[in-house]
């Protein structure tokens, strides 16, 4: 049996309390306030309490899925990775990187929201990017 | 924020709350309030249009009309000035602009900013009184204060009043927005806004675009680039031809459901990258399985400006990657060298060495520190909890003098209601990871309207328990909850269902600057649904 506890940070609200996701063999079984943290100080609220149980939701997307004919059909990484990089490259070349747009992640972390600012601008050279935190 | 959340218990010993529900949109800030209050006897104000948690708990509470938050911060200065309760050193040393700000508060008396706002004038001047000379006080603010056609001049207000009475660059005071989601402060760090490059780097500036050309080789040039708002509205115009989105909803959270689903629906091409089929991910041509928090290293930055570590508990599920992991195979694909990262450790080290606020942040130093708040300018440097000790990074902080407006939709004959959303405890946002959460949606799992008993004898609602709430943009249909929590002629909507999203319903004027929609102020009309009783 591999039990485990991580120290990671609640995915709610912007207090950004700090907790144990506690797993057995892989699988999350608890999530624990850590004591030591300043915000959490051994508290959470009701939404950090039950911050993992939307991870196993049967509803999770699994595989990239392509639209055909108005139907999603699953694809693998390297179809979806492919259509996407040659759609986007068609049109920056016929109508510029003005004609693409981006919206980074308030739920994403730094490093990704940093990757994609980074893919917008330097990639394919457009300011088209913001995040959905204003609304 | 310009301060830090524990000072709130520590420090602060007056806090004003504005147009945040803090107890339910940030229960364990509101325990620190609470803390501050019962240890030391800090007091709280609350001034919004519902008597939410907190309100409940506040030495004053004052209910007002929606949309008029600028006349009533216009008026606590103009008592606070002609009280003579001002910061005078502060205003000499620290500030400029102090004289025009003066004569813009000077119209803005308590029986003015009453006829407006609907505040009586001698509780405002308790207020003003209570806040000016409890220092250091605090102001806290959510969307309340920014979801509105005058968000900008609202904000500004409030560095305003802080100046005004000497609370910048203290423990304890400031201006402290509290960020709804987690990760907003670092999405807007990380450059994740049409104008400015990592660390706030404005992109019209010839030495930035410098920089980033000779740190990546190739860059967006300086026309500012389109808001959310923009983009979806572009895509519907086919301007914009593609658009990609990562890890967010926006089909739900745009201010006009019915005309951003409009727009969306004609996209070119769009992506989504998501860890849940979401209204968005609907419309997509291509959608991507990301990977939820516990699958991912990464950091996260709190609304305290406070970096802190993500890290990697579970595999996720099926095929499902993480989401750098996606972009970076991506930009390989587009042909694009600079993306060769082994781990977001990596990627953190180019963040630091591209960004002044982040240089002195590590993935070594958030593992032996917990966490650092940014400026950290520098390895050595212990990280800033609290800003503008001293000065302010242009030197003088600037007074801006400031009209009221009224919100761009006001109530008339046809549509008598004010319509004001927000969000509740138990649900997050448009609702897509807590309606998956068995615990957290039953609580709470069908949307519905707040009113005032005499609204509901108004619309004759003789005991019938649902309503069709329409305005000019659209109409949903819900339960209703009678409550004196909200005053006559305002009711509430939370934002987190789908099948009755109040966004069918509000308004997409926006604010001319931060470009943010007016969700918190909207005129709407309200019919009974005979036959279902309560
Ligand atoms: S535990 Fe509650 S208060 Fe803490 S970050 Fe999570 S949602 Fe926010």
């Amino acid at each position: 049996m591999d039990y485990k506890n991580t120290l990671t940070t609640c995915v709610y609200c912007g207090a950004g309390c700090q907790i144990y996701v506690e797993t057995i063999d892989g699988q999350i079984t608890g999530v624990w306030p850590a004591k030591t943290h300043i915000i959490s100080e051994g508290k959470l609220c009701i939404k950090g309490w039950n911050v993992t149980e939307f991870v196993n939701s049967p509803d999770r997307l699994k595989t990239p899925l392509i639209r055909k004919e108005g139907q999603f059909v699953e694809a693998s990484w390297d179809e979806a990775l492919e259509l996407i990089a040659s759609k986007l490259g068609a049109i920056k070349n016929e109508s510029g990187p003005d004609s693409i747009g981006w919206l980074a992640s308030a739920k994403c972390t730094n490093e990704e929201n940093y990757l994609m600012n980074k893919l917008a601008r330097a990639v394919i050279g457009t300011n088209n990017i913001d995040h959905c935190a204003r609304l | 924020m310009t301060n830090s959340i524990p000072e709130f218990e520590t420090d602060t010993n007056c806090f004003l709350i504005m147009g945040s529900n803090t107890s339910e949109g940030h229960p364990l800030i509101a325990s620190r309030i609470m803390a501050a209050k019962e240890q030391r006897g800090a007091k709280i104000i609350v001034i919004d249009p519902r008597k939410t948690q907190i309100a409940h708990l506040a030495d004053i509470y004052l209910p007002f009309r929606p949309g008029t938050d600028a006349a009533v911060l216009n008026g606590l200065m103009n008592v606070i000035i002609s009280e003579g309760l001002e910061d005078k050193a502060f205003i000499t040393e620290r500030t400029e602009g102090y004289d025009e700000m003066k004569a813009a508060v000077a119209p803005y008396t308590p029986e003015r900013v009453e006829e407006i706002s609907t505040i009586p004038a001698d509780k405002l001047r308790a207020v003003a009184r209570l806040y000016a000379q409890s220092k250091p006080s605090a102001i806290v603010y959510a969307m309340g204060i920014t979801q509105h056609t005058t968000g900008t001049d609202n904000v500004k207000s409030c560095a305003n009043l802080a100046m005004l009475t000497g609370n910048m660059g203290v423990a304890g005071g400031g201006v402290n927005p509290l960020r709804g989601q987690n990760n907003v402060q670092g999405a807007c760090d990380m450059g994740g806004l049409p104008n400015v490059y990592p660390g706030y780097q404005a992109v019209t500036v010839p030495e930035v675009q410098k920089k980033f050309q000779d740190a990546w080789g190739s860059t967006s040039g300086t026309k500012v680039g389109l808001t959310v708002t923009e983009m979806v509205n572009a895509v519907g115009d086919g301007k914009l031809r593609g658009l990609y989105v990562m890890g967010e909803n926006p089909m739900m959270a745009d201010p006009d459901l019915n005309h951003a689903y409009h727009c969306l629906e004609q996209a070119e091409f769009l992506v989504v990258q998501d860890i849940f089929p979401t209204e968005t991910a609907q419309l997509a041509h291509v959608i991507l399985p990301g990977a939820a928090f516990v699958e991912k290293d990464g950091t996260f930055t709190a609304t305290d400006r406070r970096v802190q570590r993500v890290r990697k508990a579970v595999e996720p599920p099926g095929e499902a990657r993480a989401d750098w992991e996606i972009l970076c195979q991506l930009a390989k694909r587009l042909g694009a060298s600079g993306f060769d990262f082994a781990s977001p450790k990596e990627i953190m080290a180019e963040i630091a060495k591209l960004t002044p606020s982040y240089a002195g942040i590590s993935y070594e130093r958030l593992e032996e520190l917990g966490f650092l708040h940014w400026p950290c300018p520098s390895p050595d440097h212990p990280g800033t909890p609290y800003l503008h000790k001293g000065k302010f990074p242009r030197g003088l902080g600037h007074f801006h003098a400031i009209e009221f407006k009224e919100p761009a939709e006001l109530t008339d004959e046809e549509y008598p209601y004010t319509l004001t959303t927000g969000r509740l405890m138990f649900h997050f946002h448009t609702g897509t990871m807590t309606r998956r959460s068995q615990k957290l949606d039953q609580e709470v799992q069908q949307a519905y309207v707040e009113i005032h008993p005499d609204d509901a004898a108004k619309i004759k609602l003789n005991g019938n328990k649902r309503v069709t709430v329409a305005s000019r943009r659209g109409q949903i249909e819900l339960d209703v909850r009678i409550t004196k929590r909200i005053k006559p002629g305002i009711v509430f909507i939370p934002f987190h269902f789908a099948e009755a999203a109040a966004n069918a319903l509000t308004n997409a004027a926006i604010d001319p600057v931060a470009k943010i929609p007016e969700y918190k102020v909207c005129a709407v009309k309200i019919e009974a649904v005979q036959g279902v009783r309560a």
